[in-house]
């Protein structure tokens, strides 16, 4: 593929479940038009033609689990002019970090068939952890309203427009009844980043944190509140390692009802 | 190609990460490795200790392509292991978000990631300035798709409603009347579609494969049936680990299945179409017809055709359970957890998709057995690039190579899934 002079994007995959990217695609109505401001650089989810860097902007989807992807992170970042990490493994470690909270070699003797075929590391870690990130978007997966937005703020040189308030605020916003006072369902609304439009809240569930944390979350006063509602401490502790229980304020939160 | 090798080192329109490697010695192919390289994820490690209500959630993210497929299996399971058995109206709304994702799913693999290859375009977006119909209906047709599981599951990728019993929410019926309009344009687009692909040029390439697939009494399968096969097999899904056994091999992150008595076989839209043509709605057989094509179908370049037939199908009883449907009293059923073993297993867009959870008496999880679809294909995968390459060694090598890539998306590949159950027996210190 020849060279534009449209600023280019290049997408990158490490260790997760394509969905973020996906998000990409799933523009339905805003891909073509995507591709018409941007080139389409490096995308191998969709396509087999690749550009050679250097890029404008990388969209890096996707956490560091093995030696060789540590290696290749620095890469992507000489390679990118912007480099922006899609989705909670990328910003937190996603799912997968849920090794990082085991004894290694206790996980390993757990479930270990032929340690000689495999690479992995001991901890699943972000992208932050390894190089600089020049604006992070959450999301188990990304909101792809907002992966639009922030391609769209890159390309006119503002700052992207999205809030680092809580679910809780989207949630009243749209005028839904708060399932935790109403029902009683514990929600993590309160302590996680908005950007989901409070869906769980909406199909009558409490909110599971896939967003992760919010700005400043006050995570102790929601723990001693679920709690008072009955929740048992094992149940506390699961709630806050999910997807992203590597993420700062979640750990210590959770860590903090082991006993 | 005397000495030479194909080497692919980052396969592309494939979800996951993927390799090829073929080499030659004295202009013989000696050796041919579909690599899976995906960083292992070890979710089957970690489902230990985590609640039976939280399957759902946590194996969606096996995979962000077929997560509905992922939260079907795991509800089936769960529900198998403490007797609860769900039932109409409930259990239409599950065949009907599943529906959804195979629209999604099978319109991306059709017209975005897999049409490329047959025309000679690196992408869709390539393929978009000569098509610009084709690609612009077809990304339509996706969004159908995906608003119709967005809908039901509350956002189109890990969708937040399914749970073990059932949902935590049923829409009314007034809230299908929009969907059920835009479906009725994507059954008549879906058509066009199959027509369309099977137009394509395709290779002259069969081979005799083992077709699995679930088989429903009554259904063309999504969640429910016995396995069946062309050559024989015919089992209950808690058969499946006695029948079908896992390898590693060393140059994979993902482990090889196959049949225990006979080798490898095949999952995915061409054995579902194969084994249960007869279960396709009438439209959807007429129009299978129309385009040529009838089972039984040995040409995996052919799946694109299945595919698009499945796609049609897909609106059409998704349109039918709409028309049937009626809000139930509860969105979900009780469920009391008790130690017990559950097996589940539905039909991915990609193939069969097998879950195994054994729980306690809480309802905690012991341990848990994931066997993707793509996992399931390698072999088959492997085996159709060996006859392919040695039958078209004269090719100029960058076609070569292209084609082999095109056969291997054929399969619809999701290397996010097959590496994640990377098991891995236990060899305490």
């Amino acid at each position: 593929m020849a060279r534009t002079t449209k600023p280019n994007l290049a997408v990158w995959k490490f260790a997760s479940c394509d969905g973020c990217q996906l998000s990409l695609l799933d523009c339905e109505e805003e891909l073509l038009e995507v591709a018409g401001a941007v080139e389409i650089a490096y995308f191998l989810e969709a396509s087999r033609a690749t550009v050679k860097g250097p890029y404008d902007i990388s969209l890096v989807e996707g956490s560091i689990t093995t030696p060789h992807d540590a290696e290749r992170i620095h890469q992507v970042r000489r390679a990118s002019r912007f480099l922006i990490t899609i989705g909670a493994c990328a910003t937190a470690g996603g799912i997968q970090a849920l090794r990082n909270f085991k004894d290694v070699r206790e996980f390993i003797s757990l479930v270990y068939a032929s340690p000689q075929y495999i690479q992995t590391l001991s901890k699943s870690t972000p992208i932050r952890d390894h190089v600089f990130v020049d604006y992070e978007l959450r999301g188990c997966p990304v909101n792809k309203h907002q992966l639009l937005e922030v391609i769209n703020a890159l390309l006119n040189e503002r700052k992207p427009n999205i809030a680092a308030h809580s679910v809780c605020s989207e949630c009243k916003r749209q005028g839904i009844v708060c399932v935790m006072v109403a029902q009683g369902t514990p929600c993590l609304g309160p302590v996680t980043h908005a950007g989901c439009g409070a869906i769980c809240p909406a199909y009558g569930r409490g909110c599971y944190g896939c967003f992760g944390p919010k700005e400043t979350p006050n995570t102790s006063s929601l723990s001693k509140r679920w709690k008072q509602m009955g929740v048992k401490e094992d149940d506390l502790i699961r709630a806050y390692r999910s997807f992203n229980a590597d993420s700062e304020p979640f750990r210590r939160e959770s860590e903090s009802h082991e006993r | 190609m005397k000495g030479n090798s194909i080497k692919v080192d980052y396969l592309a329109r494939v979800e996951g990460e993927g390799s090829l490697v073929a080499r030659f010695r004295g202009g013989q192919l000696k050796e041919v490795q579909f690599k899976i390289f995906e960083p292992p994820r070890f979710f089957e490690a970690f489902l230990r200790g985590r609640s039976y209500r939280e399957a759902p959630d946590i194996t969606a993210r096996i995979c962000g392509i077929c997560p509905v497929a992922y939260q079907m299996s795991a509800v089936h399971a769960m529900e198998d292991a403490f007797g609860v058995k769900v039932e109409a109206p409930i259990r239409d709304l599950r065949r009907l978000i599943y529906c959804g994702e195979w629209i999604e799913s099978h319109v991306l693999h059709i017209a975005l990631l897999h049409a490329p290859d047959f025309l000679g375009y690196e992408d869709a977006i390539q393929m978009a300035r000569d098509h610009p119909q084709v690609v612009q209906t077809a990304l339509k047709l996706k969004k159908v798709g995906n608003d119709l599981v967005a809908l039901i599951g509350g956002r189109e990728i890990h969708p937040i409603n399914v749970k073990v019993g059932g949902f935590y929410k049923v829409p009314r019926r007034r809230d299908l009347d929009e969907i059920e309009e835009r479906l009725k344009w994507a059954r008549d687009a879906s058509i066009q579609l199959a027509k369309w692909t099977a137009s394509l040029p395709f290779p002259h390439f069969e081979r005799d494969y083992e077709f699995v697939a679930l088989r429903h009494p009554l259904e063309y399968p999504l969640n429910e049936g016995r396995l069946v096969s062309n050559k024989g097999l015919d089992i209950a899904i808690d058969q499946f680990e006695t029948y079908i056994v896992e390898e590693h091999v060393p140059y994979s992150n993902a482990l090889h299945s196959r049949i225990a008595e006979r080798g490898a076989y095949l999952v995915g839209p061409l054995a579902r179409f194969n084994l249960n043509f007869d279960r396709l709605s009438s439209l959807a057989q007429d129009v299978a017809k129309e385009v040529g094509m009838t089972p039984p179908c040995r040409n995996p370049f052919q799946s694109i055709v299945a595919r698009a037939i499945e796609t049609v199908y897909a609106c059409d009883e998704a349109l039918r359970l709409i028309a049937n449907y009626t809000q139930p009293d509860k969105p979900a059923l009780e469920v009391q957890p008790y130690a017990a073993t559950g097996h589940g297993c539905t039909e991915a867009p990609r193939g069969i998709l097998y879950h195994r959870y054994r729980v306690d008496e809480y309802g905690t999880i012991l341990d848990a057995r994931i066997v993707p679809p793509t996992a399931q294909n390698q072999k088959s995968i492997e085996a159709d690039l060996w006859e392919l390459i040695e039958a078209n060694a004269d090719l100029p090598p960058e076609q070569l190579q292209w084609r082999c890539e095109q056969a291997i998306r054929n399969y619809d590949p999701c290397i996010s899934c097959a590496t994640h159950f990377l098991k891995l027996h236990v060899e305490r210190e």
